[in-house]
């Protein structure tokens, strides 16, 4: 396909964002089908949506980008670059690279939820990022839309003029054709940009596709990118052969070339993504640019477990599949460990806990591996006596208790938006989880909660919590601040007095005795009873803070075994020893796996 | 009375497969067939037997059990053809058991005489309950009035005969089974085998169970039901030498030990099983369970079998370890090392016995026998898997 560049007036880069759910994706959909991107026989509810587990949970976990053709009103056909961003707050870092490659956000609200915590936290990123915004009251099909109430809450709670909010509807398509021409009018082009002077562009995204190999999508600030031309990466200094130029309809399409102000992929030949590093810039290496973007802050995982093949024999599989995933996911980070109740396997980083389920559940759906998870955890600063200062990673590996000065947990400000009936159930959970109150504002009838909260109570079950006391209608969203002492200890199970590594856990010492207490009460339950009994008990230190007993079991025994039933019982046996596989051995008793793996399921109930 | 103690112990088990209903709780190799060409059962026995013979020569047969399916539906002719036929192979040992299952039914039970004169002087009566409501439930075709008489016949009939007795069944208290076995007592005479219902897959109770139409005790409750089961038959003098089996003394089923002594046995007919040596190997040899299949194989071949499984040693150590250790006098590592081949201490670490003898269930009275306590019998399975792993 022929596809001219277009001059910088004609172009507009912008960013759908909104909070979980208010239908960005649905409104991509739309603008696509709109401008002709895809037949009606292509067309598919959130067709961006490409993942499987993005199609299958309803949610975007990677922003896309897509170039439309809009003949506005004027008569003149204008490049639309659109980047459809993900929702939740796991994934804002998609959110933050896509805004920096933009100069316009559509900040979708749903017209029947209004303005929620994600809401806010993506439009004060927009702000950051000098967009021009243009507010989008979604969804006014449904009946219990309150577009009126909605345009006064984006005003009240967030600041922005509101009046000339563009009302539609991305399923029924009423407003769109409204909404594309206020794209034309209301968004800036690129703000400059030079064809002539040395190639600088933007390293916005990179990730493998199984045909194409390593793609980058790019965002041209000056110059020209080409089939054929010798590219440099600034920070990586790394030289290669443009191989493709493309852009996306979103079905990818190759192109000659690229100019500023535009965005669409290359290829490179790159084998190894590493040497794709988001944020950097990309240069001409005869001709370099004068001076590098300023980049991307790394995304930092905030969000610990550890990964155990159920199979012990999965072990390299489950490395290759870890592998695999990070292609895609700069953010996964993963090392080796070796536990003694559950074997080899991976201490893993993610960006939180949405994201460690959804890597969970693809290693085991599209890598048919069987894992056991390990509870989440964060980073703790371990402050030694000797003044050193080490990152504890895994609560297992918590050096002796002598050693330790103080320990340091990572705190996080989180801001909540909820109907003011529930402020009530709200408050209590916060103060429960250790929370500090910041502010309480009320607009309208919602009120904006903001509170101090160690990390470590809300990686547990904290977002369960708080949608079911609200009954779903309170929204969250945090940021990392910073690290505070706390009298922090490590807790560890035993099983007939041997720690179970894999259950350590830390916790604050006004908690430890209720939370051992509940563990062991767990434990309990899910350890079969055997041939001796079983002590298990939660500790601190060389302290016992709870303890429970398996009782031996009482009756285990064949009634009848006669002649006929020689073979099958001792075939019984053979499996039953190969099944030992599965068994850790405590003292004189062996624990299937099975147990610690649902121990540790366990919720905060 | 009892067959020479010098004498290995050398069992031929006889499989009759039908029975006149499926007893809903029942996993056995049993069918319900309209009609049964008895003579063709009779002539196959025959060939399968001679079969047999021709592999394991120079034996005297201790004992043989008709077992099923239903053994007392068959006709006295053919229990004759097949006792002739053993006694023309191997002979039967002097005094050897001859025992057969029978339900009882009165036209069942009015066909002991002639079983005796085929050579059976041993019964086995499927009484299982006292309870007309309980033996409807169960499935059973015979009232509990039916089936006292049918233990009357017997004790006219034969010299020895046993009755077994399920318990722990579904809504049953201790109470109530207290009344029901100390009632069945009055009709034994020597030996009685009492089985805890167990919910077998592929039974009508399998299913009905796993639909909740009704509920099984559970392990505690199964453990109560044991402990006083064995407190009720210590007291009647007929103390437990087997997990399920209680007898007077000498009263033991010889056939039974055999299997729990890892002794030789024949399995003849459908889906029987046998543990013999041939040609200085150790085989378990299993029959085609369908009676149509094993019937035409024995036509064709001579014998109904599947290929045979050949057993090493330490798969001989591991039978052997698990029926021994059912047996109240247990067993002596002696045996188990001149059974399997193996060398005890190789196979079994000393401080697991030790720590079973601590928890109480085990006795190791000297370097030799390793003796089960009531306890420990009634958490075999475990211990074995304990053992054995
Ligand atoms: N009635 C109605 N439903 C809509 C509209 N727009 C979106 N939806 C529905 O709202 C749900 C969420 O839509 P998505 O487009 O996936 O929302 P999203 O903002 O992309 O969600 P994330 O990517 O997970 O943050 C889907 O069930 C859509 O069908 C609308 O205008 N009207
Ligand atoms: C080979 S079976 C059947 C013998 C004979 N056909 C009868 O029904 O009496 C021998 C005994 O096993 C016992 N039995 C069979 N199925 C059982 C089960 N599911 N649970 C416990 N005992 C069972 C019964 O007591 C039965 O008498
Ligand atoms: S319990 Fe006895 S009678 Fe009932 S089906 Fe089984 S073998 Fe036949
Ligand atoms: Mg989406």
């Amino acid at each position: 396909m022929r596809v001219m560049t277009k001059p910088l007036k004609q172009i507009r880069n912008f960013a759908i964002i909104a909070h979980i759910d208010h239908g960005k994706s649905t409104l991509a959909d739309r603008l696509i089908q709109e401008c002709g991107g895809l037949e009606d026989r292509e067309m598919k509810e959130q067709v961006l949506d490409s993942m499987d587990i993005e199609r299958e949970r309803g949610i975007t976990i990677k922003a896309q980008t897509v170039r439309l053709a809009f003949t506005a009103a004027d008569g003149v056909e204008y490049q639309f670059n659109l980047m459809d961003t993900p929702g939740h707050v796991d994934f804002s870092y998609e959110v933050s690279r896509s805004l920096a490659a933009c100069e316009g956000s559509l900040l979708v609200v749903d017209a029947s939820q209004g303005v929620e915590a994600q809401t806010l936290a993506n439009v004060y990123q927009a702000i950051d990022n000098d967009h021009d915004i243009i507010p989008v009251i979604n969804k006014i099909d449904l009946p219990a839309a309150e577009p009126d109430r909605v345009i006064q809450e984006i005003e009240d709670v967030i600041g922005l003029p509101a009046d000339d909010a563009i009302l539609c509807s991305a399923k029924t398509g009423e407003g769109i054709q409204e909404l594309l021409q206020a794209i034309v009018d209301r968004l800036p082009p690129p703000h400059e940009g030079d064809e002539t002077k040395p190639l600088k562009a933007l390293l916005v995204d990179s990730w493998y596709d199984i045909y194409l190999g390593v793609m980058i999508l790019v965002r041209v600030l000056d110059g020209k990118l080409k089939k054929g031309q010798r590219i440099q990466f600034m920070n990586t200094r790394a030289v290669r052969d443009i191989d493709r130029v493309g852009m996306f309809t979103p079905k990818p399409v190759l192109l000659d070339d690229m100019g500023p102000g535009e965005m669409g992929f290359i290829t490179a030949s790159i084998k190894d993504i590493e040497e794709t590093q988001v944020g950097d810039t990309i240069t001409e290496e005869k001709r370099p640019c004068d001076g590098k973007l300023d980049g991307f802050k790394p995304s930092v995982p905030m969000v610990f477990c550890s990964l155990f093949p159920a199979d012990a024999g999965d072990f390299e599989q489950l490395r290759d599949s870890l592998g695999k995933l990070k292609l895609n996911d700069a953010a996964l980070h993963f090392e080796p460990e070796n536990s003694q109740a559950l074997g080899l396997g991976f201490r893993c980083g993610f960006l939180g806990l949405l994201h460690m389920e959804i890597i969970q559940e693809r290693l085991d759906r599209e890598f048919d591996l069987d894992l056991i998870p390990t509870a989440p955890s964060v980073v703790y600063h371990i402050y030694k006596t000797d003044g050193e200062m080490t990152e504890l990673y895994n609560p297992a590996d918590m050096p002796d208790v002598v050693s330790i000065e103080h320990v340091e947990e990572p705190w996080i400000k989180a801001t909540i938006l909820t109907p003011n009936e529930y402020v009530g159930g709200l408050l209590k959970l916060c103060e429960e989880r250790r929370g500090t109150q910041l502010d309480l504002t009320y607009a309208g009838n919602r009120v904006m909660l903001v509170y101090r909260l160690p990390l470590n109570e809300v990686v547990f079950d904290f977002y369960d919590r708080l949608k079911s006391i609200s009954r779903g209608y309170a929204s969250f969203d945090y940021e990392l601040d910073g690290y505070g002492k706390n009298d922090l200890v490590k807790m560890e199970i035993r099983v007939n007095e041997e720690p179970v590594d894999a259950l350590a856990m830390i916790v604050h010492r006004s908690g430890a005795e209720a939370r051992g207490r509940q563990l062991c009460e767990r434990l309990k339950e899910l350890v079969p009873r055997q041939m001796f009994k079983i002590a298990i008990q939660a500790a601190i230190g060389g302290k016992i803070i709870a303890r429970e007993t398996v009782s031996a079991m009482r009756k285990d025994v064949t009634a009848k075994c006669y002649g006929g039933d020689v073979t099958r019982k001792r075939k019984l046996l053979e499996k039953q020893k190969k099944g030992k596989a599965k068994m850790r051995q405590y003292g004189n008793v062996e624990i299937p796996q099975s147990a610690f793996i649902n121990a540790l399921k366990m919720g905060d109930e | 009375m009892s067959v020479s103690q010098n004498l290995p112990l050398f069992g031929v088990y006889v499989h009759w497969p039908f029975c006149a209903a499926k007893c809903p709780y029942c996993d056995f190799n049993s069918h319900v067939r309209e009609e049964i060409d008895h003579d063709a059962w009779a002539q196959a026995y025959r060939q399968e037997i001679r079969h047999y013979y021709n592999l394991t020569p120079d034996r005297t047969v201790t004992s043989v059990f008709f077992g099923g399916g239903t053994p007392s539906l068959m006709k006295p002719e053919t229990v004759q053809v097949i006792m002739d036929e053993i006694a023309a192979c191997w002979g039967i040992a002097h005094h050897g058991e001859v025992t057969l299952e029978a339900n009882p039914t009165s036209v069942e039970a009015s066909k002991f005489e002639g079983f005796r004169s085929a050579g059976i002087n041993r019964v086995s009566i499927g009484v299982q309950a006292l309870r007309d409501d309980i033996l409807r439930f169960l499935g059973r075709q015979h009232t509990a009035e039916e089936a006292l008489r049918a233990i009357a016949t017997a004790r006219q009939v034969f010299d020895r005969y046993s009755f077994d007795l399920m318990y722990a069944r579904p809504e049953q208290t201790l109470q109530e089974w207290r009344t029901e076995l100390q009632d069945a007592l009055q009709y034994a005479a020597g030996h009685m085998s009492l089985y805890q219902l167990t919910i077998e897959k592929g039974t009508a109770f399998y299913t009905q169970h796993q639909r909740g139409d009704f509920i099984m005790p559970d392990d505690d409750r199964g453990a109560d039901f044991y402990e006083l089961t064995q407190e009720i038959m210590d007291g009647a003098g007929l103390p437990l030498y087997e997990v399920s089996n209680h007898a007077g003394a000498g009263q033991e089923s010889l056939h039974n030990q055999t299997y729990w002594r890892y002794g030789e046995y024949v399995g003849i007919g459908p889906g029987a099983h046998g543990r013999v040596h041939v040609n200085g190997q150790y085989r378990a040899t299993r029959a085609h369970k369908a009676p149509e299949v094993w019937m035409d194989r024995v036509r064709a071949h001579g014998h109904g079998a599947h290929p045979f499984e050949a057993l090493d040693t330490e798969k001989r150590f591991a039978e052997a370890l698990m029926m021994g250790l059912r047996l109240r006098e247990g067993v002596s590592r002696t045996h188990l090392n001149a059974v399997s081949g193996c060398i005890f201490e190789d196979q079994i670490a000393e401080d697991k016995l030790v720590r079973l003898e601590k928890e109480g269930y085990l006795n190791c009275p000297d370097d030799d026998r390793i003796v089960p306590t009531i306890a420990g019998l009634q958490r075999l399975n475990a211990m074995l898997g304990y053992l054995l792993s």
